[in-house]
């Protein structure tokens, strides 16, 4: 009973103490399916769990819909308190227009540097040495996805790996099977080639062509091979009639595909059909050839306000998304890795753990969400879209149109 | 009270002027002022923000050497036309059935008129269900045994404006059905029964009598079908995202994507003039002609 | 068939106005061309809402698996209750029911206020016309065709400046201004056809500007107004973009929780949610339809002229 009373007590002055600075913190982002609110509302918990309160402004679609919203809101000067945003270079210009708030600070008391793993993340939410954004989980879209059975009931084992999976085709074919899954949307294809690129070509090349921009490189034969595979994989899915990737991931499910190139968050749809990582279905990292993570991901920035009490609570809402017990609570739900390497994921699943040790291993590279602008990207989601859509567009047509883009790349 | 005593010019009709004002300031302050500001901005490098970095005409030269656009303006064209025509053609007969006296007319108008009460982004996923041929019309047919049935507008980049053309009259020829019927209902019994007396034949009455009679309302529908169709947008993304490839892209499309996508508001500005040039080289000398004329009974 | 019949004879008792040839039998060549052709192009119309209304009451796995067509196996309203009540937006997890009175808030002032204002513009320039009228017309018009999206930031600017930015009055007037051009249109010209005689008559009557818009305007053109409040009550009640970009979370429409159910970019799409929240998000406009499609009736305008 006393005990009872002492815990009363405590919380009580808990309250007390808290409730004095105690400030609502609106925080939009896009995170709204099952999965990705559920990973949210380990946020909502932390934060509030430090006597704020965590009002939620969730509006669906990243790119279209979120982003001019939020853009508005900021420029509008009525800002959130905080927001997400892809980090890399598409929030440069808010940072250099003084809109966001400078973390610098606390990111050296909370040993930011060291403890964030790999230092690219943060390197992305560095301007001029000053660091304005959290960076909160890694996704990396360096996966092929399989379905074991279909592979099995024609008599072949397994690929581990591209070529495999490429000699395994026609067999697949044979059985009106499509052998590659494709969804029509642009981003998709641009997936597909980037992750042929690192696969085939290695990191060098990769880095030289979209972080350097070296167009001459982007035209050479060594890219070619790159465009040969595409070729390839456009044969290979040409009768893959979806436009949405968790619809592509569906045919892989029910046997209607051999495979899917596609980021980790392909699983979660594994798993709701109830399939087994290893038994039903394999996941090949780097397309089971160069096995590496490529750290796309999400961050946080908090846009400048006057108000302190505000400005106190960002500042928290910011240590609490990096701590290690949010970290791991918040990436299980979320089937991201955790952006800080001492943390330990327990209950992550087969695929996860192989995505934890190419993280170990340190083979990683950067999205290019971070190395090339929002507008560049989006010439280069263009081109492969067509690419894979029009028989009629050759790959030494493409290549050039590439090596063009690249060139004049910012 | 207008006409109470002759007046000075400027407070001859001061009622219709101060009932005016809201009017006048939506045109020059939000439709020339953003406008114009739009303008400004299409020779600059504004990408996330609007920036006052003045680049000439690069963004022009980027916007025409992009077989993207090329292909939007394509497809806007062969989707306006079609569009225009079915719309109006449609509307027009659907008002003229229901607008018989029949029983029901209640429930046969809001079955047209429904599909424009729901939104684009999901019931642009019903008609990629139904013209998928995979599990859509195609599959239905071929499985019933006509093995060589061929329906994939959506996936075949030759027709698939008109897969688009399908799902959009669907939407939107209710409410021009409705306009319509509120332009026949407009017309006086007499004029029917005049018609009737000297023995001409209801399609007669309606070419030659009717249908001059309703130009007004024939000319808001033209304004709202062709207004709708320079902005058609939900319609394309929800059914397509522009593709396969690049193929049903169109410029409003074109537009957004360079404004958030690509966060290019410079290009996207660019693109957005061209586009209301194009408009107003097309309508304001027609509106001049047909509303600054002299007035029409 | 059985139906139709029924129609058909009821028809041909109650036909005493003047239309075409007069129909002798049930069965006239006239009435199977119109039931019939109503009745297709019904069937064309109604096959999108088949194929969701027959989604919605599927489970996921009979959506992976099955035919689009086919009637649910196993009936089940878990979707559509999880679309009113349950859906998350993020954290709030009480579906659509949470935008429903904020986009009732939202829907009311602004189809009013654009309908009121946009019907005196018509009725001003049709009848009233003063000099440069025209030129701020034409304007407009050019104005309905400028793709919305363009004009965010430039009103984000205005809205900040006058202090209406963040408010449930600066929504409405977007919706007032973005509504004008169309609305304005249709009433100029809808005016316009009204016979000059009625006017020149109530002038001499010694009706002002008001007299005349009141008490001969508005009762003869009940069928416009019905149109013009379909367009309105549509385009705003299913309004997304200027929801969110120019109010706050706590004024947030109801197509913010439907955007969030069926826009979300990673993880499972529910279609079977997607297809009912369309549904019952669709619900209030239709109900307008079907309730102000009444004032649809013949004969309002020649009654008027008569009476």
């Amino acid at each position: 009973m006393k005990a009872l009373r002492a815990v009363f007590a405590a919380t009580t002055a808990l309250c007390a103490a808290t409730a004095a600075n105690a400030t609502d913190l609106e925080v939009t982002h896009w995170w709204t399916s099952g999965g990705e609110a559920a990973a949210v509302a380990e946020f909502a918990k932390a934060f509030d769990a430090t006597g704020h309160k965590w009002v939620d402004g969730a509006i669906a679609g990243s790119g279209g819909t979120a982003r001019p919203i939020m853009i508005s809101r900021i420029t509008g000067g009525d800002p959130m308190g905080a927001t997400q945003f892809n980090h890399g270079r598409q929030a440069e210009e808010l940072v250099e227009a003084g809109l966001m708030r400078d973390l610098t600070d606390i990111a050296k008391e909370g040993n930011w540097a060291e403890l964030v793993r790999p230092a690219s993340l943060l390197d992305s939410c560095t301007l001029d040495g000053k660091i304005y954004c959290v960076p909160v989980n890694i996704h990396s879209p360096q996966w092929l996805w399989l379905n074991n059975s279909v592979y099995e009931d024609a008599g072949i084992p397994v690929p581990s790996n591209w070529d495999e999976f490429v000699a395994a085709a026609p067999k697949l074919q044979e059985k009106g099977i499509v052998p590659l899954a494709m969804g029509q949307q642009p981003w998709q294809t641009t997936l597909a080639f980037q992750v042929l690129m690192v696969a085939l070509t290695g990191t060098d090349v990769f880095m030289k062509v979209f972080d350097q921009k070296d167009g001459e490189l982007a035209a050479g034969p060594e890219v070619a091979k790159v465009f040969a595979a595409a070729d390839a994989a456009r044969q290979m899915a040409k009768d893959s009639n979806v436009q949405a990737w968790n619809d592509a991931t569906n045919m892989v499910i029910t046997g209607k595909a051999g495979g899917q190139i596609m980021g980790d968050w392909a699983q979660g749809e594994f798993q709701v059909a109830g399939q087994v990582a290893g038994k039903d279905y394999t996941c090949l990292p780097g397309l089971g050839v160069n096995e590496i993570i490529q750290t796309g991901g999400d961050a946080f920035y908090f846009p400048a306000v006057d108000d302190a009490d505000i400005t106190a609570a960002q500042g928290e809402l910011a240590k609490v998304m990096i701590s290690p017990e949010t970290q791991v609570a918040f990436n299980l739900k979320k089937g991201s890795l955790p952006v800080r390497g001492d943390v330990d994921l327990a209950a992550a699943n087969d695929c996860m753990r192989k995505g934890l040790d190419i993280l170990a291993k340190g083979n990683i590279i950067p999205g290019t969400d971070q190395l090339m602008s929002a507008d560049s990207n989006q010439q280069v989601n263009d081109l492969f879209v067509e690419f894979f859509n029009n028989p009629s567009m050759t790959a030494e047509d493409a290549q050039a149109l590439f090596a063009s883009i690249i060139g004049n790349a910012d | 009270m207008a006409a109470a005593r002759a007046p000075a010019r400027w407070h001859k009709n001061i009622s219709a002027k101060i009932a005016a004002i809201p009017m006048i300031t939506t045109a020059l302050v939000v439709f020339i002022g953003g406008t114009a500001w739009t303008v400004l901005y299409s020779f600059t490098s504004s990408k996330l923000l609007p920036k006052e970095k003045f680049v000439g005409l690069a963004q022009y030269d980027r916007l025409w050497s992009s077989s993207k656009w090329l292909i939007s303006i394509e497809n806007l064209a062969i989707y306006g036309f079609f569009s225009l025509i079915f719309s109006l053609l449609i509307g027009f007969v659907l008002a003229a059935l229901l607008d018989q006296k029949i029983r029901f007319e209640d429930t046969f108008r809001t079955i047209l008129l429904y599909p424009f009460a729901l939104s684009f982004i999901v019931t642009g996923l019903a008609w990629q269900w139904i013209l998928n041929p995979d599990f859509g019309i195609q599959h239905v047919v071929r499985s019933m045994g006509f093995e060589n049935f061929d329906f994939d507008p959506l996936y075949n980049p030759d027709i698939v404006i008109y897969g688009i053309l399908i799902a959009g009259l669907w939407q939107g020829t209710g409410l021009i059905m409705c306009l319509m019927l509120a332009g026949l209902r407009g017309i006086d019994e007499d004029i029917w029964k005049a018609a009737k007396i000297d023995g001409i034949p209801m399609w007669k009455t309606y070419i030659f009598i009717v249908i001059p009679m309703m130009r007004g309302i024939f000319i808001t529908a033209i304004v709202l079908i062709a207004s709708g169709i320079i902005k058609v947008y939900d319609l394309v993304v929800a059914q397509t995202g522009g593709g396969p490839g690049i193929a049903s892209e169109v410029p409003a499309k074109y537009v957004y994507d360079s404004m958030f996508l690509s966060q290019n508001l410079g290009q996207g500005f660019a693109a957005s003039t061209m586009m209301l040039v194009t408009v107003a080289i097309i309508v304001v000398p027609w509106a001049y002609l047909e509303f600054g004329g002299k007035r029409r009974g | 068939m059985d139906n139709v019949n029924q129609n058909a004879s009821a028809v041909s008792t109650e036909m005493v106005g003047p239309r075409g040839q007069k129909p002798t039998k049930v069965f006239s060549r006239r009435n199977i061309m119109i039931y019939g052709t109503l009745i297709v192009i019904s069937l064309y119309y109604l096959l999108p809402l088949y194929v969701m209304v027959v989604t919605s009451l599927k489970g996921m796995p009979e959506i992976r698996l099955g035919n689009i067509f086919s009637p649910p196996v196993e009936i089940t309203f878990q979707p559509w209750v999880k679309a009113w009540a349950e859906a998350c937006t993020g954290l709030n997890c009480d579906g659509l029911s949470r935008g429903f009175f904020n986009s009732v808030r939202i829907l009311v002032p602004s189809v009013i206020l654009s309908i009121i204002i946009a019907s005196i513009n018509g009725y001003a320039l049709a009848n009233w016309r003063f000099k440069g009228a025209e030129t701020f017309f034409t304007i407009l018009i050019v104005g309905a065709f400028i793709p919305y999206q363009v004009m965010i930031y430039p009103i984000v600017i205005l809205l900040r400046e006058v202090g209406l930015y963040g408010s449930l009055t600066g929504l409405v007037i977007v919706h007032t201004i973005f509504g004008m051009p169309i609305l304005t249109l249709l009433f100029r010209n809808y005016f316009a056809s009204i016979p000059q005689e009625l006017f020149k008559a109530a002038r001499v009557d010694g009706a002002g500007f008001w007299g005349i818009y009141f008490r001969i305007m508005i009762p003869m053109s009940l069928p416009i107004f019905v149109v013009a409040m379909i367009l309105q009550v549509t385009g705003i009640w299913n309004d997304f973009l200027f929801g969110v970009i120019y109010t706050k979370p706590d004024l947030y429409p109801m197509t913010v929780q439907l955007n969030n159910i069926v826009n979300s970019t990673q993880g499972v799409k529910e279609y079977n949610v997607n297809m009912a929240a369309t549904i019952l998000t669709g619900l209030v406009p239709l109900l307008v339809y079907f309730i102000s499609g009444k004032l649809f009736v013949r004969g309002i305008a020649a009654g008027a002229v008569k009476g």
